[in-house]
């Protein structure tokens, strides 16, 4: 524990040192927030809603949004630690692999629920209502879950790359299809009826419907289903990441 | 007691032989040198006496504990300053240490105490709350010498300990070095290719070339094998002056690039002489000087090549086959 715990504390310690980097990753999901929430507020119609707009169905796909960016990026941050040559540092130090991966996971996620924490801030200034505390702790479970889940993801990649050349072959094949197809943007049931199991493979739409069962009350999936899937989701993404890294060489 | 056992030790990288079946004993309290151009196998000896990179064949034992077999119980007794920085840029000098002593599981107290204790030996004190991305070469290499003996290992790897410092710290780092080994008789095991770094620190040197040991001796031994002196001289004509120069008090003749390195004894005594003979076949000298003989001349002597600093050649090839290793 002593150990994921001082992995943790680098994290957190790099990550609130890093202002540029906190504005940084909240200005994409601030301006899909903004703009498509605003944008298509008044032309979409959610099919089946139970009374809440556009703007107020988008929030928790934003939330989602912000903590699977953090957290993918700061596993793939491993690669920088390569780079740099601190990962030798950890490394040769008298402690497992497994450890050294189960804290830096712990820590991206922290990191990532801090970020989707901020979204959720900001759009009680722009009219989602107060959910009530169980409601809060459940989007919270379900952050985390998602921290978890996409943290130990981008280390499984950071293990299997050299450097950062990768990276936007990450961000286009891996990140955004995730994302895309995840009913962040608009609902799971809207998609044609083939992709419809290729979203309910995908951890994030459980993620999603999780964060919207805690702050709407409402949800495509039953929310037990969600948090056994992404609950799933993450254990076999810790299993990958910790092979991997195991395998990993500096 | 022998603090490091090595025996036969092997590592290939696909066709490539990086260390070839070393063997060397070094006992406790020595400060042992590798010495040899990029890329002829230090660091992959290093990398795999700390556990980084697993052995092809061949075994290795530091403190009696075999390195395949007890990979944490070698991992407690070492310390390692790597040739490429490690430091963690973001974080203050403090915090590289304070992150270090957790990852080496030493108690609180004990580790405040210790690392103030360190940072006072490098002369860091007054810098520890700064970020590292703010120092300098030689305080880094401070701060990764202090961090690597803060949980007071019995042995010290220091990887090119000097690389890219300029002078004055390099002979800074130096005394450190010859301090930590005299006080706390910690035993050194350093790899450079500096001649004059491996000349002034080590106990004993291994010349390592191309992954293989070629000659291992205390610096002074090995500088009596090539001879007393050494006169070296510059001329168009350097193949034929070297075969044709004899003499009882010549030990050897050599001749690289437009170079004849003649090893002799008492050289003051022997130059004119010698000067005599070449003049006598009416050879052009271009230049001549008399020196003592140095590392140098022992790697030229056993390899048949200048031991050259921009060598880099041999090392990008290694890098490029270093990576993969699933």
């Amino acid at each position: 524990m002593e150990i994921i715990y001082t992995l943790w504390l680098r994290s957190v310690k790099r990550y609130v040192r890093s202002k540029s980097r906190i504005v940084g990753s909240l200005g994409m999901p601030v301006f899909f927030l903004l703009a498509l929430g605003f944008g298509l507020n008044e032309v979409v119609q959610i099919p089946g809603s139970t009374g809440e707009n556009y703007l107020q169905f988008l929030v928790p796909g934003i939330i989602a949004m912000a903590v699977l960016f953090t957290s993918i990026f700061s596993g793939i941050m491993i690669i920088w630690d390569k780079q740099f040559g601190f990962l030798k540092e950890t490394l040769v130090a008298p402690v497992s692999r497994l450890e050294i991966m189960l804290g830096q996971t712990v820590g991206g996620a922290t990191t990532a629920v801090i970020q989707g924490a901020f979204i959720l801030v900001l759009s009680l200034f722009i009219g989602i209502s107060i959910p009530s505390l169980p409601g809060f702790l459940i989007a919270f479970l379900f952050m985390t879950l998602i921290g978890i889940c996409f943290a130990a993801l981008g280390i499984a990649i950071a293990s299997r790359m050299e450097d950062m050349h990768g990276f936007q072959l990450i961000m286009n094949f891996v990140i955004f299809p995730i994302f895309g197809l995840s009913g962040a943007l608009f609902p799971i049931e809207s998609l044609p009826e083939w992709i419809v199991p290729l979203t309910l493979l995908n951890p994030l739409t459980h993620g999603v419907e999780g964060i919207r069962y805690g702050l709407l009350g409402t949800s495509a999936i039953h929310p037990l289903v969600s948090l056994a899937a992404l609950g799933l989701s993450t254990a076999v993404m810790i299993v990958i990441g910790a092979f991997l890294f195991r395998k990993a060489s500096v | 007691m022998t603090a490091i056992l090595v025996d036969t030790l092997t590592r290939r990288f696909g066709e490539f032989t990086a260390v070839d079946a070393i063997s060397f004993e070094i006992p406790e309290g020595e400060i042992f040198g590798l010495l040899g151009p990029n890329g002829a196998g230090k660091t992959t000896t290093i990398s795999m006496l700390s556990t980084l990179l697993e052995p092809t064949s061949g075994r290795a034992f530091l403190n009696g504990i075999d390195i395949q077999i007890d990979q944490d119980g070698v991992r407690k007794a070492i310390g390692i300053v790597f040739q490429d920085q490690s430091l963690d840029e973001e974080l203050t000098a403090w915090e590289n240490m304070d992150f270090h002593g957790r990852l080496y599981r030493i108690p609180k107290a004990i580790r405040e105490q210790r690392i103030g204790e360190m940072l006072r030996l490098v002369e860091l004190e007054d810098r520890q709350e700064s970020l590292v991305k703010t120092f300098s070469g030689g305080m880094r290499r401070r701060l990764e010498i202090a961090r690597g003996l803060l949980h007071e290992p019995s042995i010290l790897f220091l990887d090119e300990p000097t690389l890219g410092l300029d002078p004055q710290t390099r002979n800074h780092l130096w005394e450190y070095i010859q301090n930590l080994n005299r006080r706390k008789g910690i035993t050194i095991i350093l790899t450079t290719h500096y001649m004059d770094e491996a000349d002034r620190l080590c106990d004993r040197v291994a010349i390592i070339d191309q992954g293989k040991i070629v000659a291992m001796d205390t610096p002074a031994n090995l500088k009596s094998q090539v001879g007393e002196d050494v006169i070296s001289i510059t001329s168009p004509d350097a193949g034929r002056i070297a075969d044709e120069i004899k003499a009882p008090w010549i030990v050897g003749a050599e001749q690289y690039d437009g170079q004849v390195i003649i090893r002799l004894r008492s050289a003051e005594d022997h130059l004119l002489e010698l000067l005599g003979m070449i003049g006598v076949d009416g050879y052009t000298i271009v230049s001549i000087s008399i020196r003592k003989p140095t590392l140098e001349d022992v790697f030229l002597h056993f390899t048949g090549r200048e031991m050259r600093h921009e060598e880099a050649g041999a090392a990008d090839r290694m890098r490029m086959r270093m990576p993969r290793r699933d």
